[in-house]
């Protein structure tokens, strides 16, 4: 059996089973991420000699007849913006370069304590903004299907390495589409639960009341696997729901029939790549196949929701990222050579006669600060921390960031009717199919603009999932994105696994795999 | 939405670029005003919806009274705390002198 | 007091250390006093990633002070980012309330039973809860080098107190800053430990002048570094004369001028300008959005109001209404706080003499209080202990003289009256051997008997000490009486 292809759910029955033990199938894996990913570049970092520690140590528990959890010997890759005690965690940040957390995110602890076997960190855009991976420090990943082509971002490290069976569960973070979005590039399923469900604590903060970690992997099942083990209230995470977690594995299977299907038609005007239009549609009809109806629905404010996105987020990241200051961790400039800087200033204001700009110069501290931060961050993480402390900036407060919070109840209002009507409201993902590494590195708006059908659910709360249901011409994943009412993953991991019943595009892989 | 209407002037952004202790080079910030400008015209559409009744939402959950006991829990030895930072003397973090600013 | 040309106009804003076991968003400890760095974890190093989730108790603590401050409590209230750089405040920005506190629009009433001032109500604008920042320590002497930051203090839980500018002079602020203490004190929701940082207090400062045309006011002035409540008062004292002579100097009026930073040199007694950037005042406040909301109902408003207890001002009123204390006298009481003021009531109850045992606390008992720097409740001699003894006084078992060398018996031996009496060799006298002893003294001395005869009452006085040197337990007011009595039957 090939390992490689084999589903989460799959690999949990052969290793109960013992006809692979953890050890050889994680052997397995790290063996595919050294042929693979020099060209992909999915991981920020692989930690060979803890996942292969790990292994055996489930592998001596099941021996001795130990329980053991849930994903024991599950090869899983994990974004690099979940802190992993005493294990780089980087963000794709050159502020987090040697950043080794004292401490585990939430997440991390239950995927421990389920026994999954962490195998690295993946790649993702620096500090989760982009849309593309190419703001990684690290350099961009390469799309699996097209490696001229970008894997999507910011989880596009997790995206390329289930599409590239460099693992087989992925866990991401998506806070305008940065899960759901390269999920689609790379022709794998991907989930953004509800805002609450998976605790974020732990998870480096981009904006915190947008962010949501949620699972990536080839199959519905295999997802709704992953959710059962991260979801779940958490103490040391306020605006964690304290619900019950359901067993989303065992309702994969109930009947769609009678499912009401919403469709925005405006998703389909002006700016949609036709192929994607086409596939999309065609999904939706395999869903009438299948015993759900279709009716139009409206999300009148969605037009607002990249304005209202960037404007929120930004507000909250320019606060979130504020502690990357080189005082307390990571990186700090050279001080010598600030000192320097400093006093070269000084000499030539003072012998320009300048004594005020003399005297207004930064103090030390001051410039150790914006020197760290104009070394640490790149481009776009700069943009948006000035975009966010410009807009919270004395008399503006009031006409961005809570005209953006105003829009963004419109927007919430918006879903709740239309959940009034319809079960789930199904769209594309994504304008456009994975588009050419470069081509909107210069063009940040233009950037921006691909998150049009991605940032709503956001701004809402709600659950989303982009789930393949195509390929172009050129041979490049389409994906379908479904969003439910707050809390029903479960409606939205059914729906999909039964699409997946009917359909093979999850089982199809980009050819880097076949050859090797 | 008194103030949105301009876009940003390179003095708007030199003042912001210090507000968030960012060092930018003549070039970046030509570049910054430019590219924020564009944005800022951008999200300056929401200035046309009319929100005069509109509760802000600030949590998609909108959970309220979440509270921790007051128990302590054990937290990290000082060398853990200490471990990850840029210069430091094994007692306290180490910074430029704070004086004066 | 001398005739100022200005009027005083003083607000202060009052930080109080609130008295959790643990930090205000983490649970790590807040006692003081540890290693430095020892006490801290991801949430309260700002590590990435780290989340923080509120005190209860802290919440709870800061609700009862603000009732007790008459204060009102919003049904909605939530956490603001107050952003700014500095060292001690690893996340870049501190978790405060800014647009909708916590509590809004109370009251403190200050009195002076010296009657240097007279009794105000001094309006309270906000209390809110915000967490502290961390501590930074530079050696000024050694001028580049490094400063050094402990985060032990980061996160604890500080209440911000903030009055209306309605103090009218350092006295009031003093009183204020007193009554406010106390009031801490019997909430027992703060040690107030100054010398801790667990009181820490800001002053903000202008005149009011009286000139044709209208009253003036110079510029607003924020005092800070004041350590000690002697600090508040002196440096209200040097920084009213200093605006005062600016404004002789100057001119500049309120509103010429941005409000000014000063920190006050305790060593000079002088308060300097701190430098101050004009950006630094843009904090770009705006909700955090790590944390939720806290909504108050008003069942739990009024289930807090129960556990607020009785109040000094309260209790001033009630020691003058139910036990004939003067106000000065409840002022000493009450001000020594909820145990000695409990001390007092069980003595007062048991005795039955409330004015005597107010004398015998406040004379005796404060007097060795101080001395020996101890509270009422290491004290040797317990409540049920000296109501024996005003007892004894008040039935003219015992005089006041021989009292005191009773209670210093009590307090040496920790024994009763009863006990110190028998010690010391008190027997009460009889009243049959009493009025024989005074009929033998009258029968030896009749130049006495006849001067009270005369009119002369005082002579009975040489009486008294020829009955002491008889009996020393005799009790001299019971002497005179009798002495006066069988002259008035002869
Ligand atoms: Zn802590």
């Amino acid at each position: 059996m090939n390992l490689l292809a084999a589903s989460a759910t799959d690999l949990v029955r052969l290793l109960e089973s013992g006809d692979v033990s953890s050890v050889d199938l994680t052997r397995v894996f790290l063996e595919r991420i050294k042929s693979c990913d020099t060209a992909v570049h999915a991981f920020a970092s692989v930690t060979q000699e803890a996942a292969l520690a790990q292994a055996r140590e489930l592998d001596e528990l099941r021996a001795g007849g130990k329980p053991v959890g849930k994903l024991a010997g599950v090869p899983v890759a994990v974004k690099d913006v979940l802190c992993t005690k005493g294990q780089l965690t980087t963000c794709g940040s050159r502020m987090l370069a040697s950043y080794a957390p004292p401490y585990d995110a939430t997440v991390i602890t239950r995927l421990r304590a389920a026994g999954a076997v962490l195998l690295g960190k993946t790649n993702m855009d620096e500090f989760a903004m982009g849309s593309s991976t190419e703001t990684s420090f690290h350099g961009p990943t390469e799309n699996p299907w097209d490696r001229q082509r970008t894997p999507g971002g910011s989880s596009g490290g997790a995206a390329a390495a289930v599409a590239a069976s460099m693992a087989s569960l992925s866990v991401g973070s998506d806070t305008g589409g940065s899960i759901r979005q390269p999920a689609a590039f790379c022709g794998v399923v991907g989930l953004k639960p509800t805002y609450g469900r998976v605790s974020r604590y732990g998870l480096v903060a981009f904006a915190s009341s947008l962010d949501q970690v949620g699972p990536l992997a080839s199959t519905a099942e295999d997802v709704a696997l992953l959710l059962e083990v991260i979801a779940g209230h958490d103490e040391r995470d306020s605006t964690s729901a304290d619900l019950p977690v359901p067993s989303y594995g065992e309702l994969l299977s109930e009947p769609l029939q009678g499912l009401r299907i919403g469709i925005v038609e405006s998703h389909f005007a002006e700016g949609l790549d036709g192929e994607i239009e086409e596939s999309v549609r065609r999904a939706v009809a395999i869903y009438e196949q299948l015993g759900a109806t279709v009716h139009p629905v409206e999300l009148p404010h969605s037009r607002y929701a990249i304005a209202t996105y960037y404007i929120i987020a930004s507000c909250e990241a320019s606060g979130n990222l504020a502690r990357y200051d080189g005082a307390h961790y990571g990186h700090r400039t050279d001080e010598g050579r600030m000192l320097e800087e400093l006093a070269e200033e000084r000499r030539l204001l003072v012998e320009s006669g300048d004594a005020d700009g003399a005297e207004q110069l930064d103090g030390p501290l001051v410039r150790m600060y914006r020197r760290t931060r104009a070394e640490g961050f790149g481009d776009e993480v700069k943009r948006r921390i000035m975009l966010g402390t410009y807009a919270l900036s004395a008399g503006y407060y009031d006409a961005y960031y809570l005209k953006a919070l105003k829009v963004r109840r419109r927007i919430r209002d918006d879903f709740d009717a239309a959940f009034q009507q319809v079960d789930v409201i199904a769209g594309p993902v994504t304008p456009t199919p994975a588009f050419p590494l470069g081509e909107r590195t210069d063009d940040p708006l233009s950037m921006y603009l691909g998150d049009l059908y991605t940032v709503s659910a956001n701004l809402a709360g709600i659950p989303a999932l982009s789930l393949p249901c195509g390929l172009t011409a050129s041979g490049l994943p389409i994906a379908l994105q479904l969003q439910a009412p707050p809390f029903e993953e479960a409606r939205l991991l059914r729906a999909a696994h039964q699409f997946q019943g009917e359909t093979d595009w999850h089982t199809r892989r980009p050819s880097l795999v076949e050859e090797s | 939405m008194k103030g949105c209407q301009v876009s940003l002037s390179l003095a708007d952004v030199k003042k912001v670029a210090m507000l968030a202790r960012l060092q930018l080079s003549d070039t970046e910030l030509e570049r910054m005003t430019h590219q924020l400008g564009q944005i800022v015209d951008y999200v300056n559409q929401l200035a046309e919806l009319d929100t005069e009744s509109v509760t802000p939402l600030s949590h998609a959950g909108e959970l309220v009274n979440v509270f921790a006991e007051d128990k302590p829990r054990p937290g990290l030895s000082r060398a853990e705390v200490l471990s990850g930072a840029p210069k430091q003397d094994d007692e306290c973090y180490r910074v430029p002198a704070v004086l004066g600013e | 007091m001398r005739e100022q040309p200005y009027e005083i106009v003083i607000g202060l804003e009052v930080h109080v250390q609130l008295r959790t076991r643990t930090k205000l968003f983490c649970r790590c400890s807040t006692e003081f006093g540890q290693p430095a760095n020892t006490q801290t974890c991801p949430v309260c190093t700002g590590q990435p990633g780290s989340l923080p989730v509120m005190n209860r108790d802290a919440f709870q603590l800061s609700m009862k002070t603000a009732l007790a401050l008459h204060c009102q409590i919003p049904e909605f209230t939530r956490w603001d980012r107050k952003q700014y750089y500095y060292p001690d405040l690893p996340k870049g920005y501190q978790i405060s309330q800014y647009d909708l506190p916590m509590s809004c629009d109370g009251w403190l009433e200050i009195c002076d039973s010296q009657g240097v001032f007279d009794p105000k109500r001094v309006g309270i604008i906000r209390a809110h809860l915000e967490e502290d920042a961390g501590k930074s320590m530079h050696d000024e002497t050694s001028g580049r080098a490094d400063s050094r930051i402990d985060l032990n203090r980061t996160g604890t839980p500080l209440l911000e107190i903030v009055s209306q500018p309605d103090l009218r002079s350092a006295a009031e602020a003093r009183a204020y800053l007193d009554e406010l203490k106390l009031l801490l004190q019997y909430l027992d929701v703060s040690d107030c430990n100054m010398q801790e940082g667990s009181l820490r207090v800001d002053a903000n400062v202008n005149l009011h002048l009286d000139e044709p045309g209208g009253v003036i006011a110079t510029p607003i002035v924020e005092i800070k570094n004041l350590n000690s409540f002697r600090a508040v008062e002196r440096a209200l004292e040097y920084e009213s004369q200093r605006q005062y002579e600016v404004w002789l100097e100057k001119g500049v009026k309120k509103g010429d001028i941005p409000k000014q930073t000063r920190g006050w040199d305790d060593q000079l007694e002088v308060t300097r300008a701190q430098r101050h950037k004009e950006e630094s005042s843009d904090y770009r406040y705006f909700p955090d959005p790590d944390l939720v909301p806290v909504v108050v109902t008003p069942d739990e408003v009024e289930r807090v109001r129960a556990t607020v207890g009785e109040l000094p001002a309260a209790l001033r009123l009630r020691l003058q209404e139910e036990y004939d204390v003067s106000e000065y006298d409840a002022n000493v009481i009450v001000n020594q706080g909820r145990d000695f003021v409990g001390y007092f009531v069980e003595v007062a109850d048991a005795s039955g003499d409330a004015r005597r045992t107010s004398n015998w606390i406040q004379q005796e008992i404060l007097r060795r209080l101080n001395e020996l720097q101890m509270s009422i409740r290491q004290f040797p001699v317990t409540a049920a202990a000296l109501a024996g003894l005003v007892k004894a006084i008040a039935s003219g078992e015992l005089d006041s003289s021989r009292g005191r060398d009773v209670f210093g018996r009590m307090f040496e031996h920790g024994e009763s009256a009863a006990e110190a009496m028998q010690s010391l060799g008190i027997v009460s006298v009889d009243a049959g051997s009493l009025r024989s002893l005074c009929e033998g003294l009258l029968a030896e001395n009749p130049r006495v008997v006849a001067e009270v005869k005369e009119g002369k009452q005082k002579a009975v006085g040489a009486l008294i000490g020829q009955a002491k040197r008889l009996n020393p337990n005799v009790n001299p007011s019971e002497v005179r009486e009798i002495c006066l009595e069988l002259i008035a039957q002869q």
